[in-house]
Parts: C-alpha cells; sequence; structure tokens
C-alpha cells in the first residue's frame, strides 16, 4: 500500500517536473526551431512545431550579411581575455588570504565583495569620458580591462572558498618534509586546486559572455561581441527573426553547454558561499 | 623568521588585487562626484562651471526621476515576488523523486545562460509578438483578443522577461539549500505524525528563510541595475513606462549628453545599491565566521 502510493507519487512529480521543465525551456527551444524555418515560415500564423521546410539558410545568412564571426571572435577574446587576466590577478590573492589569514582578511573579503555592489551605471558618465579620452571606446582592449574589474571581487572569492577547503596540514606536512614555497605550490596545491580553479573560470567565463551593461555602452561595431551584435537586431527595419534566431542559437549554445556543466558552481560563485 | 618572511610574501601576492580594486572604486566614484557637482553638457563643451547641489535638485525634481524611480521598485520587486513565488514550488517539486531529473534541471536551469539581449529580443518578437506571436496565436485559439503586449502592459511585459531569466537562478539556489536539510529531521517529524504541510511549515520554510533572504538580496543587486532587456525592447517607453534609474541615467549620459545631472544620477544609484548591499555583507560576513 505505502509502496503504491509512493509509485503514484513518483509518477506525478516526474510528470509535473518534466512540464515546468518543458515550459521554462520553451522559449530557447521555440527560438532553435525557428532558425530553421524560412522568414515566412518563422512569422506565419498559425505557427508550424515541427512540419516545416528545415533550412540552414539562415546561418548561412547571418555569416554572409553581418559577419557573425567577427563579433564571435570579439566575445571569445574580451570573455577569455578578461577572465583569464582575472584569474592571474585573483589567484595570489585568494591564496594568501587562505592560507595566510591576518586580523584583516575578512575585512578585505567583505570589502572586495562590497565594490561588486557598486552599480555599474553609477560609474557609467567618468568611465564613458575617460575611454573617450585616451581612445578606448570600441576597442577590445577596453572591455577586457573594464570586465575583468567587474569580475575579480566574485573570482578571488570563489577561488577563496575553494582553497579554504584544502586541509592546511597537508601544507605543513609538506613544509616539515623540507618542501620550498614553489615546490609546495606546484606539487601539493596546484593538484588540490584544480577543480576549484576550472570551476571558477568556467563561471567567470559564462558571466563576462552574456555581460550587457557595458559591452552596449563601450562598443558600438569594431569591437563588438556578440550580445551588441544581436542587439541590432532590435532596429525595427524588416522583419528577420528566423535570421535573429539562427544569430541568437549560435550566441548562446557554447555558453549554455559550460553553463550546463558549472551548474553547482554557480550558486556558490554568486552567492559567495552563503549556500553551498 | 620564517612567519615573517611568510607574511611579507603572503602580503605582496594580495597587494595587485587590492590597488586594482581601490582605483576601480575610487576613481570613477570620486569623478562621478566632482561632475555631479559641474553644469556639464557634452553638446556644449567649454562651458563647465561649478553650481554645487544643482544637478541633484534637478535630477530629484525631475518627474522622470520618480517615475523611473517607482519602476525601479515595480520591477524589482514583481521580479522578486514572481521568482521567489514560483521558485519555492519548483525546488520543492525537483527535491522529490523524479525520473529523468538531470534533464530537467537542465531544461530549468538554461534561462539563466542566455544572454540578455537574446532573451529579450526572442521574448519580444517571437513570443510577444501581437499579430504573429505564439501568445497571439495561443490567445487566439481560445478566442481571447491579442495582446499588444508591449504597448499595453510594457512594463509588465519587461518584468516578464526578467523573471524568465531569474526564475533559473531562485530555483537553483533554493533546490541547492533544499538538499542539504537533514533527511532525518523530516522523518522524524513524520513518524511523530506530522502531516505534509506541517513538516513543510515547521522544518522546510524555516530551514529556507537563510537562502530566499540571499536570493532575495543578490537579486535585487542585479535587478537595480537592469539595462539590456529595456535597451533592445522598448527604449524606455512608451512615454516613460518602462524607464528605470539605470535607463534614466544612461539617457541623460548618452543620449542627452548631460554629464553633471547623469552623474547626479549615478551617485542616487549607488546609495540605493548600497542600501541592499548593507544587509547582504553583513549575512555573508556572518557565514565567514561559521
Amino acid at each position: 500500500m505505502a509502496r503504491m502510493v509512493t509509485t503514484r507519487n513518483k509518477v506525478i512529480s516526474t510528470a509535473a517536473a518534466w512540464l515546468a521543465g518543458f515550459l521554462i525551456f520553451f522559449p530557447i527551444l521555440w527560438m532553435v526551431l525557428a532558425s530553421f524555418k524560412t522568414e515566412l515560415e518563422a512569422f506565419a500564423i498559425p505557427p508550424s512545431f515541427l512540419f516545416f521546410h528545415w533550412t540552414t539558410e539562415n546561418y548561412v545568412t547571418v555569416q554572409e550579411r553581418s559577419d557573425y564571426l567577427h563579433h564571435a571572435l570579439n566575445s571569445i577574446i574580451i570573455a577569455g581575455g578578461s577572465t583569464l587576466i582575472a584569474m592571474l590577478i585573483a589567484i595570489p590573492a585568494a591564496w594568501s588570504m587562505a592560507f595566510s589569514p591576518t586580523k584583516r582578511t575578512k575585512d578585505v573579503l567583505l570589502w572586495m565583495l562590497s565594490t561588486k555592489m557598486m552599480p555599474p551605471v553609477g560609474v557609467l558618465v567618468p568611465i564613458y569620458l575617460i575611454f573617450r579620452t585616451v581612445g578606448l571606446l570600441d576597442t577590445r582592449s577596453g572591455l577586457i580591462f573594464i570586465l575583468c574589474l567587474g569580475n575579480l571581487p566574485i573570482v578571488i572569492w570563489m577561488l577563496f572558498t575553494y582553497f579554504k577547503e584544502i586541509p592546511k596540514d597537508i601544507l605543513e606536512a609538506a613544509r616539515m618534509d623540507g618542501a620550498t614555497i614553489g615546490r609546495e605550490l606546484i606539487y601539493v596545491l596546484t593538484p588540490m586546486a584544480v577543480p576549484g580553479l576550472a570551476s571558477t573560470l568556467l563561471l567567470n567565463l559564462i558571466l563576462a559572455w552574456n555581460e550587457a551593461f557595458w559591452t552596449l555602452n563601450l562598443s558600438t561595431l569594431e569591437a563588438a561581441p556578440l550580445t551588441v551584435f544581436i542587439a541590432s537586431y532590435s532596429s525595427p527595419e524588416g522583419l528577420f527573426w528566423a535570421k535573429l534566431s539562427a544569430a541568437s542559437t549560435l550566441a548562446i549554445a557554447p555558453i549554455l553547454v559550460l553553463g550546463w556543466f558549472s551548474q553547482r558552481q554557480l550558486v556558490r560563485g554568486l552567492t559567495f558561499g552563503a549556500v553551498k | 623568521m620564517a612567519t615573517q618572511q611568510t607574511q611579507l610574501l603572503a602580503r605582496t601576492l594580495l597587494t595587485p588585487a587590492v590597488a586594482l580594486l581601490f582605483i576601480w572604486m575610487i576613481v570613477p566614484l570620486a569623478l562621478t562626484i566632482y561632475f555631479a557637482t559641474l553644469h556639464y553638457n557634452l553638446l556644449d563643451p567649454g562651458s563647465e562651471s561649478f553650481v554645487g547641489l544643482e544637478n541633484f535638485r534637478y535630477f530629484l525634481t525631475d518627474p522622470a526621476f520618480l517615475a523611473s524611480l517607482q519602476n525601479t521598485l515595480v520591477l524589482v520587486g514583481s521580479v522578486l515576488a514572481i521568482t521567489i513565488i514560483l521558485g519555492v514550488p519548483l525546488a520543492l517539486l525537483l527535491d522529490q523523486q523524479v525520473v529523468g531529473l538531470s534533464i530537467v534541471r537542465l531544461m530549468v536551469i538554461a534561462p539563466f545562460f542566455v544572454m540578455p539581449t537574446v532573451s529579450a529580443l526572442v521574448w519580444k518578437n517571437l513570443l510577444m509578438h501581437p499579430v504573429s506571436g505564439l501568445f497571439a496565436w495561443i490567445a487566439h485559439l481560445f478566442g481571447l483578443p491579442a495582446i499588444d503586449w508591449f504597448n499595453d502592459a510594457p512594463l509588465f511585459s519587461v518584468i516578464l522577461i526578467v523573471s524568465w531569466q531569474w526564475l533559473p537562478f531562485a530555483t537553483l539556489i533554493l533546490l541547492t539549500a533544499l538538499q542539504s536539510l537533514d533527511e532525518e529531521q523530516k522523518e522524524a517529524a513524520e513518524m511523530d505524525g506530522a502531516s505534509a504541510i506541517s513538516t513543510f511549515v515547521y522544518i522546510t520554510l524555516p530551514h529556507l528563510a537563510r537562502p530566499i533572504t540571499v536570493v532575495i538580496l543578490i537579486e535585487t543587486i542585479f535587478l537595480l541595475t537592469v539595462f539590456a532587456e529595456i535597451f533592445v525592447t522598448t527604449g524606455g517607453g512608451p512615454g516613460l513606462q518602462t524607464t528605470n534609474i539605470a535607463f534614466l541615467i544612461y539617457s541623460q549620459a548618452l543620449i542627452q549628453y548631460d554629464v553633471g545631472s547623469a552623474s547626479a544620477g549615478g551617485l542616487v544609484a549607488v546609495v540605493l545599491a548600497n542600501i541592499v548591499a548593507f544587509f547582504l555583507v553583513r549575512i555573508v560576513g556572518r557565514n565567514l565566521e561559521a
């Protein structure tokens, strides 16, 4: 009897969960379907769900007419560059705070967190003017610089929470055995830190890829990443829904895959360790 | 000796990060404060002059400010309400025994990874378009008139899109918290004859209080400055109906080129965010000691 109830509950919760998941995912699915339709079919009422003339011509057109690859490359360089530089600055800082904490470490960490709380719009004016003066507007290096600083607090925090979990006894044992700091870093710390480093890298790649305040305000064409490229479809100079969908699908596909791999780290990274 | 060396090393390693963040925080903020006291319009170069608090008076008494403050509060409040009211049951559901849970979870989390410009344009054009959007067709199936979302309910449309983006975040955090809830406690309650409802009210809900607070605070930080979704869908309109504070400052700075007034507005935004940040930093700080 009890077992029957459990089975029934399982069926009900499975059905409900799949329905909810499908509804939430539907806009993305609908976009992917539209990207394989002709412009006419993408616009048609009643809409066709699966039985339409499947075509890949939108993907070809997006590249030919608007040089999609140029913007994709910008996204890769800006997201990748800003993440790597942020990691290079953050790893020593987080290492130092996790393994040689002082009385002030907690204050430093909280202060770093508070810099993330500053709304970007509060400093839009000076950043824009500085960029204009020194010629960084619409350059990749300018965006790399800004996104790197913007994400630095999150990178340091995530790394700190990971490093903190590495048992200190192991380090002491290594030191007793006469390991130098360099050897300690390479042979003891690095292998244990790799998972944390990888998840930090992944989450910040995602955040930088999707960043749409600074990219929209500081780049127009040359350095424009995919966020800005997609935004150009908002001008109502014709209905290019199938092409918008194709461009959007290409823009989110790689990050969706990365995101699915990093969902656990997402919670940790975005709550600054407050929820694990 | 060795400790002193280590401490010196530790400080050296920490310095670049601290210095960079310090500059990043202080220089633009100081410039914003400075600009806010100037009459400074990019269209009228050379006319810069000190005006004291005039910009603040202008920004705060501008009817657009009150409208945008109201829109900001409605946007933040509604998205918080929607994501938590839907997020709690969704997280509870995903905490049950579900066949194919990992796939369901992938589908639920997906919207969070979609860049804001894509989600906004897909919703606006493919779903909410009054003639050929999917919603219009569904309304037609039920014999209802199609809704012209972005004209009839522009702010609500933006709220809908932003909620879709943030529901996964709320759900995932609440789910993570639920999974750390002690199963034995729940089982003990059930053995003592507690009903499912009282288990939920007396055990699960109190356990969720903290993650819900965290969700509220973090979402608020991000939602106070929603920008891209408004930028690509409504451009703040019609009229001022979807202009929030972030968009108002943007339009004063980069459309009207009024640096002084936009800077004053920027400081108002900083103060608003700091009120929220104050509480968030305290909660995180408490956790750091534990």
